[in-house]
């Protein structure tokens, strides 16, 4: 359904959406890519970013429904590898915030079948910082996952 | 800038997994040159993958992801044959859109 409702919110644009596709001009998926969200990107506070990602108030995940593997100390902030996976049931998303960056909301990943509720991805981190990664399960509830990684050397304006 | 994208498939027992490096500078706007000026900021916003045609992974970022970054995803299941396509759209309007298909 999601694909469906972004198709259609992409849409209301005023150029002719089928004549675009059948040219071969635009491909599909950067019709059904969402776009950016800005004002979760810039917040600079981590609650101000997950009220704008849509998570208020995530719920604390359980101690096997999230897994974050990261480093404990991290030598250089500038690349910091992060990878988080969920068996909460159904999960559709995983976005990871790290507290102490400008601006705390790194990434957000939706997962399509037969996509595994799995990313890992390397982080700039500018100083020691709580790490978040809020899942999305099937119900569409919000739970978070914690994990702390001192930083050495702060990766240059994360 | 605009060097081709990576992609390596792995396969495990259960699933397999999707690496991918983005050859990009991932400039955040906040740091400075030699002689102190400030460099514009550059960075992917989206990333998505593909299998088959139909959209797999629909991932935004933002200026936070480290230079020429690596990423993982995992699919259950790869068949010898089936096409993946990775793309990037950045701040300024640039992409880049690569394809490999599984052997």
């Amino acid at each position: 359904m999601i694909p469906l409702r972004r198709l259609l919110l992409k849409g209301s644009t005023t150029l002719p959406l089928a004549a675009l596709l059948a040219g071969g001009l635009l491909q599909p998926s950067r019709l059904l890519a969402a776009s950016w969200n800005h004002n979760a990107f810039t917040a600079r506070q981590t609650d101000e970013a997950l009220k704008a990602y849509g998570a208020v108030q995530p719920s604390p995940a359980g101690p096997r429904d999230i897994t974050i593997h990261a480093p404990e100390t991290a030598e250089n902030g500038g690349k910091v590898d992060i990878e988080v996976s969920t068996t909460l049931p159904g999960a559709v998303s995983i976005a990871v915030f790290a507290d102490k960056n400008a601006y705390p909301l790194c990434a957000s990943i939706d997962f399509l079948p037969p996509a595994l509720p799995f990313v890992k991805l390397q982080a700039k981190l500018l100083e020691s910082t709580r790490i978040r990664a809020v899942v999305r399960s099937g119900d569409g509830k919000f739970h978070v996952a914690f994990r702390e990684i001192k930083v050495t050397q702060g990766g240059c304006g994360a | 800038m605009n060097d081709p994208i990576k992609i390596r498939i792995q396969r495990h027992a259960d699933f397999s997994e999707i690496r991918i490096l983005l050859p990009h500078p991932m400039e955040t706007g906040l740091s400075k040159d030699e002689q102190g000026r400030s460099l514009p900021p550059q960075f992917i916003q989206t990333l998505t993958v593909e299998l088959n045609g139909k959209p797999l992974i629909d991932a935004q970022l933002n200026a936070s992801v480290a230079r020429n970054p690596l990423f993982a995803f995992r699919v259950r299941e790869l068949k010898p044959g089936d096409r993946l396509a990775v793309a990037w759209v950045d701040n300024t309007g640039a992409r880049r859109r690569d394809e490999t298909v599984a052997s």
